[in-house]
């Protein structure tokens, strides 16, 4: 059994008196998605800001391959293949689709001082990139961003991780703001990157886009890890509990459902 | 997909930040052309808005950085005046080779700009306050070391010739030499914004700080040398003023502050940063020259120059809104039905 691709070791995070993370233990391979679930508040940003370089651990370890490894900038978590799209922001808004995409990672061309910033490509591989997510009106990578959709925004800032994430990705909220179709294409990128090899850590408040994608799930409640499990091994009715932060959530869930399916024309939810 | 090619000229226009500015500052040349005659369209007439134009754009080069990566440096008021006296106390007062004048006054730019970004960048204090603070504390060590060590606020200075050469003599009797170090200025902080990685880092601090840093920008380092480089420039044109008059005062500089911000407004820089270009800085500080400077070819009292600058602000901050507006909407029409 080899070193799991990323590993945990009793983390905690404190801001000043407030302690918002407590012992987190968790162990994530190449080539499985890991699904955090939790509450709002629970957490989970919190946990994968650590992974990315935003924040340093009040005390506990990050391994990854086996070797501790301590992130000073998320500069350092990119340079070893960690992508991250944040919950909210990750692109900018008066910037051209290239130029954004390519934030913090520009690709160069020419000699010595003169290396300029080479527009073409960058475009060109943007672009490429979000049509590959399913967005095919964007077709100019001199657009400015604030021109597009907020679910487009977030295809974007999607794609950049995806182009960048060489080892581990990871996705906070990522179908927050996008459409039916939008959102499928994200899980299927998802799945994609999965299949490549690639530890995909997955957040989300949807619990069928989690039983979608997840392979292995832990649950944040209050800053502490109150499960972690594997798929297949909890219902479906567990793991909405769960993720409401254990209260008795899927019997409500399942009265809107019905309340739904029954009144005015509201589609029935369907199952994946 | 390289139907990236053949776009029209006019969306490409009007996606770019200076072309508010552009249309600004042909009006105003267009409008003094008219009422200040031939004289304001002779070589002496555009030596002096060139003149005006070059010591205020090579502060407001770095300004306009500044204010596109979302800070901004008030400081630069007593920056200038610090920079003359630095040269003109220790190469003028105390008769020190010019070079040691020169690197004195350009390593008190550097070191007042890493102040001001280190404080701007630990405290996460605005930077119009902490830069407000280093305005007063500079005039203040400034004029209190220029009494001390030579007993006067105003320090005579005689360079030699190839210092006078270099920074300080009229071509021709009437263009300052300092035109070409802004044109050289104008170069280098164009090659850094639009050609070099730098200014993508620069962008997007201005347009959304967290996700820079997140996307792995060492923001703190970018700001803190975006500060020091406008210490610098500052620096730099008080001791060239200080070497082309031949003297130095303690309070030469505080116009700076206000003239540099309203040129870079004018040149379609966003206030807020993470938008803006050099050419539109270049433009707008040429405009806020025209302006100060062709108002006396015409017959109107000077008293009013101050009006049109300040309708003209306004004007630019309105006409830049919408073209930015224009190009945030702006896609081409093509490529719709490909779904
Ligand atoms: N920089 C900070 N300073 C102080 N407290 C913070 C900070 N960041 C997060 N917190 C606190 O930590 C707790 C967990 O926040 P976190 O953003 O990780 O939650 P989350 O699980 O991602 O929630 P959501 O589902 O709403 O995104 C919250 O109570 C929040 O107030
Ligand atoms: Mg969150």
């Amino acid at each position: 059994m080899t070193a799991p691709l990323l590993k945990l070791t009793n983390i905690n995070k404190s801001f000043g008196p407030i302690d918002v993370l407590i012992d987190i233990s968790l162990e994530v391979n190449a080539g499985e998605v890991l699904c955090l679930l939790g509450d709002n508040g629970a957490g989970k940003s919190t946990l994968i800001k650590i992974l990315s370089g935003v924040h340093k651990a009040t005390s506990g370890t990050v391994g990854m391959r086996g070797k501790i490894v301590d992130f000073n900038s998320p500069r350092d978590a990119g340079d070893h293949g960690i992508a991250t799209v944040h919950q909210f922001g990750g692109t900018f808004p008066l910037m051209s689709i290239g130029r954004s995409f390519f934030v913090g990672e520009e690709p160069k061309k020419g000699w010595g001082p003169f290396k300029i910033l080479d527009r073409k490509r960058a475009n060109d591989i943007a672009v490429k990139a979000v049509r590959e997510l399913g967005i095919t009106r964007i077709d100019d990578g001199d657009r400015l961003v604030g021109g597009l959709s907020g679910g487009e925004r977030q295809a974007l800032a999607i794609a950049r991780a995806v182009h960048f994430g060489a080892s581990v990705l990871i996705l906070d909220e990522p179908t927050a703001a996008l459409g039916v179709k939008e959102a499928a294409h994200v899980l299927r990128i998802v799945l994609q990157a999965r299949q490549r090899g690639i530890a995909v850590i997955f957040i989300t408040h949807n619990v069928i886009h989690a039983l979608t994608v997840g392979d292995h799930f832990a649950v944040l409640i209050k800053g502490a890890k109150a499960a972690d499990f594997r798929k297949g091994e909890r219902t479906r009715e567990e793991i909405t509990d769960l993720m409401a932060g254990g209260e008795h959530m899927a019997e409500l869930e399942a009265e809107i459902a019905a309340y739904m399916a029954s009144h005015d024309g509201h589609p029935p939810p369907v199952a994946e | 997909m390289s139907n990236q090619t053949r776009r029209p000229a006019l969306g490409n226009l009007l996606r770019r930040p200076e072309t508010g500015s552009l249309l600004g500052l042909v009006t105003v040349f267009v409008f003094f052309a008219v009422f200040g005659g031939a004289d304001f369209a002779s070589a002496t007439g555009a030596a002096s808005w060139l003149n005006v134009a070059a010591s205020l754009g090579i502060v407001a080069l770095p300004i306009g950085l500044l204010m596109i990566a979302g800070e901004l440096d008030i400081s630069i008021g007593s920056m200038i005046p610090a920079g003359s006296m630095a040269v003109a106390i220790v190469s003028g007062h105390f008769h020190a080779p010019i070079l040691v004048g020169i690197g004195t006054a350009l390593a008190i730019g550097a070191v007042v700009g890493f102040i001001n970004g280190v404080l701007v960048v630990r405290t996460a204090v605005p930077s119009f306050i902490v830069t407000l603070g280093t305005l007063f504390a500079v005039a203040g060590l400034v004029l209190g070391l220029s009494v001390i060590l030579t007993g006067t606020t105003s320090v005579g200075i005689k360079a030699g010739p190839e210092a006078k050469w270099l920074l300080g003599h009229f071509i021709g009797g009437t263009f300052q030499v300092t035109i070409f170090w802004w044109i050289a200025a104008a170069l280098l902080f164009g090659f850094v914004l639009h050609y070099s990685h730098y200014g993508n880092w620069i962008l997007a601090m201005g347009g959304d700080k967290v996700s820079a840093r997140n996307a792995g920008i060492p923001t703190e380092r970018v700001t803190i040398l975006l500060f020091m480089c406008s210490g610098v420039s500052a620096a730099f044109v008080g001791l060239s003023q200080a070497i082309l008059y031949n003297s130095a005062q303690v309070s030469a500089g505080q116009s700076y502050i206000f003239n540099a911000i309203i040129s870079v407004v004018v040149g379609g820089v966003l206030l807020t940063g993470g938008y803006g270009s050099v050419v539109g800085i270049v433009l707008g500080t040429i405009t806020f020259a025209i302006v100060n400077q062709g108002i006396y070819y015409t017959g109107f009292d000077a008293n009013w120059a101050s009006l049109i600058i300040g309708i003209l602000l306004l004007l630019a901050v309105l006409m830049n809104n919408t073209f930015r507006k224009l190009a945030l909407a702006y896609s081409p029409a093509r490529g719709k039905s490909r779904t």
